[in-house]
């Protein structure tokens, strides 16, 4: 499987809320980030607006399928549209893939678009691939935002 | 009927009409007479500490920017020119020897007042303006930069009483007493009055029910890391299964009013490990600096205050605890922007701040498990005030039984007591009667 056809997997798994088959794609120590700050450096002393290793990225997948989530039942429909992917030399076993995310959002009735420079670090497992650190950087982060509810 | 008169009748004893909550003319005047009238929360000197420092803000929908003079005082002015109106200051903040609109190139100095007018000849010299508009009153307390756009009405200390406790709780907790603003502000909006928020964070009747399923997720969750092993999700979950406390638990904690329509909430937690990291060396060492500063009884004093979120009416929420405060802009009678400010210690040791940021990640965080589930339920609120079908929303919990303490605080008969917004009303009620 190329990176691209990858990415559009992982794409797909969210728009089809497959959840728990995305949580799959990410190896135990991974970490997902969606930082606060443009350029943010630092996860643990400035906040951010999603910063989750394995077991929260895990209970977060969980809260999407609990009856009583007010902000995720019925789930958004979404679109994840990758594009521009760029991929980088392996180093330390690991792909540095660089692609822009745009993604429409519909719920009660109201449809949000994002867009996000989106970093993810793949390493090669069983003839694919394990994604080891993904972090998005939404254009807006430092704006006002509605709540997020939704996994990008 | 006077419009005063008219007003009252909105405002019952133990319910109000849903028209305060959806009538766009009701807000208007709120943006005039209680934003307009009360002190209210812009921020915190750590934001503006060296002459020329500068930030933006909004006094409900006022532009402001709040700057440090060259005396050495803090200063609050319009952010309008004198001239056409542009914001002579782009948003957000940083440092300026001058403040100069982009439209005509007027410039101001950090007082405010006009120093240069290109094409100055074309204007009477008689007519042309002293400079920004200042905002008539402006005071700090303890750090905390306050202003009102009224030049009349209490002063702060009056206007704070008894909720000056919460404040210096939340100052008194670092060593050295020394605070400021740090680690990133998170900005959200929701589709719901200003008034939802304030009526929300003392309601220890909501989490069990707002808060399911972040609650369901944590205690699913692997146990937290012994003191020393603790992982880096153990703040989250730790907080997230506190909100499934049970109801004799919130109903024991008391809940305040102030006459001024400022609240607090005592502390729900029973995790000793949450709040005191009990057990943990940073937590350890942080105390050792604490009673370096003010001795042992004094810091036993400070760290015993067991106060949880504070509300002071009608612009601010905060907890001393994890250091968070929330200020709230109206956008619309239906639209709203909270900021949020995370708070160093200065000196506290680095991993307290971690705390910190991971305590407002997960519970103030725009993509939190906890605060979204306020967001939808404010906007559903909103969307079911829209409902002519009934007329009143009710807010009786507790009412009846509150109880006088001294300086005109009340407390409700019980943690979970809605005293708390009725005491916000009656407030209301006196801004916007007067």
């Amino acid at each position: 499987m190329s990176v691209e056809q990858f990415l559009y997997y992982e794409a797909r798994l969210l728009d089809t809320q497959q959840f728990e088959a995305w949580l799959e794609l990410f190896t135990d120590d991974a970490t997902y980030w969606v930082p606060l700050e443009r350029n943010q450096e630092d996860p643990l002393e400035t906040s951010s607006i999603i910063h989750d290793d394995r077991t929260l990225l895990e209970l977060r997948v969980k809260q999407a399928r609990h009856p009583r989530a007010h902000a995720r039942q019925p789930l958004a429909r979404t679109v994840h549209q990758v594009g521009n992917v760029t991929v980088s030399e392996e180093k330390a076993g690991e792909i540095t893939v660089n692609s822009t995310l745009q993604l429409v959002e519909f719920r009660s009735e109201k449809q949000r678009l994002y867009g996000a420079l989106v970093e993810h670090r793949l390493r090669r497992e069983n003839g694919g691939f394990k994604i080891a650190h993904k972090r998005v950087d939404l254009v807006n982060s430092e704006g006002e935002l509605d709540g997020i509810a939704i996994l990008f | 009927m006077a419009a005063d008169e008219q007003l009252a009748m909105l405002v019952q004893a133990d319910r109000v009409h849903r028209s305060v909550y959806t009538d766009p003319a009701i807000f208007e005047l709120e943006m005039e007479r209680v934003f307009g009238r009360a002190w209210l929360v812009l921020g915190h000197e750590s934001q503006a500490k060296h002459p020329g420092d500068y930030f933006t803000t909004r006094m409900g929908r006022e532009p402001v920017m709040v700057t440090r003079k060259d005396n050495g005082e803090i200063g609050v002015l319009v952010n309008r020119c004198a001239h056409r109106g542009a914001m002579v200051c782009a948003e957000g903040r940083g440092n300026a020897e001058r403040f100069v609109c982009p439209y005509h190139g007027w410039s101001y100095d950090r007082s405010g007042v006009l120093q240069a007018v290109p094409f100055a000849g074309g204007y009477e010299k008689d007519k042309l303006p002293k400079g920004l508009k200042a905002v008539p009153r402006v005071s700090v307390y303890r750090g905390f930069i306050f202003a009102s756009l009224s030049s009349q009405g209490d002063d702060l200390e009056t206007f704070l009483g008894p909720a000056r406790a919460s404040f210096d709780d939340f100052v008194d907790r670092a060593p050295g007493g020394e605070l400021e603003v740090a680690g990133g502000v998170f900005k959200h909006a929701y589709g719901g009055n200003w008034k939802l928020m304030l009526e929300n964070h003392l309601d220890g009747a909501h989490p069990a029910w707002v808060h399911a399923s972040s609650v369901a997720v944590a205690r699913g969750a692997p146990e937290p890391g012994k003191p020393g092993e603790e992982h880096y999700y153990d703040i989250a979950v730790r907080q997230m299964r506190q909100n499934g406390a049970p109801d004799s638990v919130w109903d024991a904690i008391g809940t305040w009013t102030t006459p001024h329509g400022h609240g607090y909430m005592g502390d729900y937690h029973d995790d000793t490990r949450l709040v005191a990291g009990l057990g943990n060396p940073a937590f350890e060492e942080y105390r050792r600096r604490l009673v370096t500063c003010v001795g042992e009884k004094e810091a036993d004093r400070i760290l015993r205050v067991t106060l949880w979120n504070t509300i002071i009416y009608p612009n601010c929420s905060f907890m001393s605890q994890f250091r968070q405060l929330r200020i709230i802009h109206p956008v619309a009678v239906d639209r709203s922007v909270v900021h949020t400010y995370s708070f160093r210690m200065k000196d506290a040791p680095a991993r307290m701040f971690r705390d910190t940021v991971a305590f407002a990640n997960v519970v103030n965080g725009t993509g939190s498990w906890v605060l979204t589930d306020d967001l939808e339920v404010y906007e559903r609120i909103q969307h079911g005030l829209a409902s002519g079908a009934l007329d009143w929303v009710y807010l009786g919990r507790g009412y009846g039984r509150d109880v006088d303490e001294p300086d005109g605080v009340r407390r409700g008969a019980t943690g979970t007591s809605e005293i708390f917004i009725r005491a916000q009303f009656t407030a209301w009620l006196r801004y916007m009667s007067q």
